[in-house]
């Protein structure tokens, strides 16, 4: 008899949610496309001056970002919850949050990852500097997996709720301020000629941290929601 | 194989098993024991609690007061040895993609019995040939079959089966009754629920009538 | 066992805990608003006026205290979650639900209070201060755990929910702060702080304690007086809670 081990379990699910989403690829497209429309209404609003665009450009690209990011959060448990997979999830003998990280992993790669890809275009939308790309784009490297992981337990406290989306937002946000603030401010930092490495640091240490604690956060939380 | 050593052991055993929600009773106290072989049917009207208690058993649900062991060990740790199957309401399968890509999804997961393939457990729900399309592309009925397949993939020696019968024709019906059979004669234990709308043609051994409680 | 720890738990017991609530709620109630004048008394009229700030730093009395209470009222609802999601004591989740709208009420008032004093000041309603920013995410965080804990059906599991999310937070807390911290230096130059760093006469010093615990004891008393109510409504069903109500003979004539 042989019993699945734990890294192929969590390969058979990283290969299944991969399938999946491949099966399902344009709505993989939504987040991308809301990012690319939440910055291009900026000029319209604030008028295309390029000095008060590049003034704003890694701010509003960071909240674009962390919105369209959140947008797409609410389904992260969604059909499994509705098809009774996590159900089998929360049974399977293998660690409930090891099981959960694969799925955020999942969920960064398929909404954060292009949404750094197409990071470079939202910049020259905004005219921001070319030597601030760098900066910007580890900024968002390191942001956006966070925001999968604390709200991978957001989501995970709101998953049996029929109507979940404004309450995850209120939930979510206030918990990710620190990306924001790290993130953009490395961004504005290194604009003005400032040292910027020391918020990127920070970034990568909760980073770190929520890598380790997020999951088991969300496995617990998801064990509150199902009881 | 310290076979015979388990074998003394009942496979399940509930030990004045109570569950409650919110202060509210839903059923217990419940004691019965499930040995290698049985096969027991869990009757009760809706509302009764018989999800709540196939919940329980398979450790989803914490119980109110009571124990729940297999082989004689507490549930919690035993979830960790693939023993248990869980067919609830809700298949847990996915529709966007075949029935082979769901079941190497399920056998990735919770492994996979010797002398048996993906396609194997297809043939013998009677789904040969439409292991490579979309599920969403079958009926209700074979998409029960499908789950069905995954219980024949997973070495789980307890099987608890929520209302196998709904969704199924003559011939699904009797061949869950097969499944059953098979299942107990390798040593396997069932437990299943119905509202009691069905005709078994085989004659369950035992049942144990859930009541609303008072 | 040692007596203190049956007291406890006792106290976990419903209606125990009613019956206790009861009998401390006039007391407290009566103590903050003595405590809460006296306060008052000295900080509107025996507190000299500051040097720079004039009338307007007397604010401060309000001000302050809710600040503190806001987040003690945070820490109180996070340390009952943990002990309800740990031991599962039915007690602590609805204490830690009581706690969160008065919690989130006093860091209204510490928002409120903070953009009154900051108009004459700063001549502005609302500036970006770092502790008023920290305000502002705690209230945001109250928020969350008092929108969950509506959300959910269940309303134990709705607690556990919340009192998870609680402890959340608190982990996120000291993140936000310092951040926020850092953030401020980045785009401000230094403003002039409601609590500066100078030392306080103790005429001034005295009133302002003396709020504090008059804040502390309306928590507490407001606290027993929410749990007495939501423990009747979660136990409706119970015996205890039946024998409460006036007997059923008088109804039926």
């Amino acid at each position: 008899m042989k019993s699945g081990t734990t890294t192929s379990a969590c390969l058979a699910l990283l290969r299944r949610d991969l399938l999946l989403l491949w099966r399902r690829r344009g709505d993989a497209l939504n987040p991308m496309l809301f990012a690319v429309i939440v910055v291009a209404l900026f000029p319209f609003a604030l008028g295309p001056e390029t000095a008060v665009l590049a003034r704003i450009a890694a701010g509003t690209i960071f909240v674009a970002v962390l919105l369209a990011m959140l947008l797409s959060l609410d389904a992260l448990f969604r059909s499994d919850l509705e098809d009774g997979s996590l159900e089998q999830l929360v049974l399977s003998p293998h660690p409930l949050s090891l099981l959960l990280g694969c799925k955020v992993f999942v969920h960064w790669l398929t909404t954060a990852l292009p949404l750094i890809l197409i990071a470079p275009l939202l910049a020259q939308l905004l005219s921001l500097p070319p030597n601030m790309l760098p900066v910007l784009l580890v900024a968002l490297a390191l942001a956006t997996p966070l925001l999968s992981l604390i709200g991978a337990v957001c989501v995970a406290l709101t998953v049996g709720m029929r109507r979940s989306g404004m309450l995850l937002t209120l939930l979510v946000l206030p918990l990710i301020v620190p990306a924001l603030i790290f993130g953009a401010g490395a961004c504005n930092a290194a604009q003005d000629g400032l040292a910027y490495s020391a918020p990127l640091l920070w970034l990568a240490a909760w980073l770190v941290l929520s890598l380790v604690l997020a999951p088991l956060a969300a496995a617990a939380a998801l064990k509150i929601s199902l009881t | 194989m310290p076979h015979s050593e388990t074998e003394s052991l009942p496979l399940l055993q509930a030990q004045s098993l109570c569950f409650a929600r919110n202060d509210e009773a839903i059923f217990g106290p419940l004691d019965f024991e499930l040995r290698p072989g049985d096969v027991v049917l869990i009757e009760g009207d809706n509302g009764s609690g018989k999800t709540t208690l196939l919940k329980v058993l398979s450790g989803l649900l914490e119980p109110s007061s009571g124990n729940v062991l297999l082989h004689g060990v507490p549930l919690t740790l035993a979830k960790l040895s693939h023993q248990v199957a869980l067919l609830g309401h809700l298949p847990g399968l996915k529709l966007e993609l075949s029935a082979l890509e769901n079941l190497r999804f399920a056998t990735g997961m919770g492994g996979i019995r010797p002398g048996i393939t993906p396609r194997l457990a297809l043939a013998s729900v009677g789904l040969e040939g439409y292991g490579d399309v979309p599920l969403r592309t079958l009926s209700a009925g074979q998409r029960k079959r499908v789950a069905l397949a995954r219980l024949l993939l997973v070495p789980a020696a307890l099987w608890l089966l929520d209302e196998p019968y709904a969704n199924l024709d003559r011939e699904g019906i009797e061949l869950v009754n097969r499944l059953l059979d098979n299942h107990a004669h390798r040593g396997g234990a069932a437990l299943i629920t119905s509202h009691g709308a069905y005709a078994f043609t085989s004659g369950m051994p035992r049942r144990i009538a859930l009541r609303p409680a008072a | 066992m040692n007596p203190l720890l049956l007291w406890f738990h006792k106290l976990g017991s419903p209606p125990y805990f009613y019956r206790f609530a009861g009998r401390w709620l006039p007391w407290l109630y009566a103590l903050a608003l003595i405590s809460g004048c006296a306060g008052f008394y000295g900080a509107l009229f025996t507190a000299p006026a500051d040097y720079q700030q004039g009338d307007s730093f007397r604010i401060l009395y309000v001000h302050v205290p809710c600040a503190w209470m806001s987040l003690f009222a945070y820490l109180f609802m996070a340390a009952n979650g943990f002990v309800a999601l740990v031991w599962r004591i039915k007690l602590s989740e609805t204490l830690a639900m009581a706690s969160a709208p008065i919690g989130a009420a006093f860091t209204f008032i510490t928002l409120v209070t903070g953009s009154l004093w900051g108009k004459p000041t700063w001549g502005t309603w609302w500036t970006w201060d770092a502790r008023l920013t920290s305000e502002l995410v705690l209230l945001f965080l109250y928020f969350g755990v008092i929108g969950l804990y509506h959300a959910i059906e269940d309303r134990r599991q709705a607690a556990r929910a919340a009192a998870f999310l609680a402890l959340v937070g608190i982990v996120n807390l000291p993140i936000v702060h310092y951040s926020v911290i850092w953030w401020n230096t980045l785009h401000q130059a230094q403003t002039v702080s409601l609590l500066g760093p100078s030392k306080i006469a103790p005429s001034m010093l005295w009133p302002l304690l003396t709020l504090a615990f008059a804040t502390h004891v309306y928590f507490f008393a407001s606290l027993l007086a929410r749990t007495r109510v939501a423990l009747l409504e979660l136990e409706s069903g119970k015996d205890w809670v039946r024998a409460l109500l006036p007997s059923p003979e008088t109804g039926h004539g």
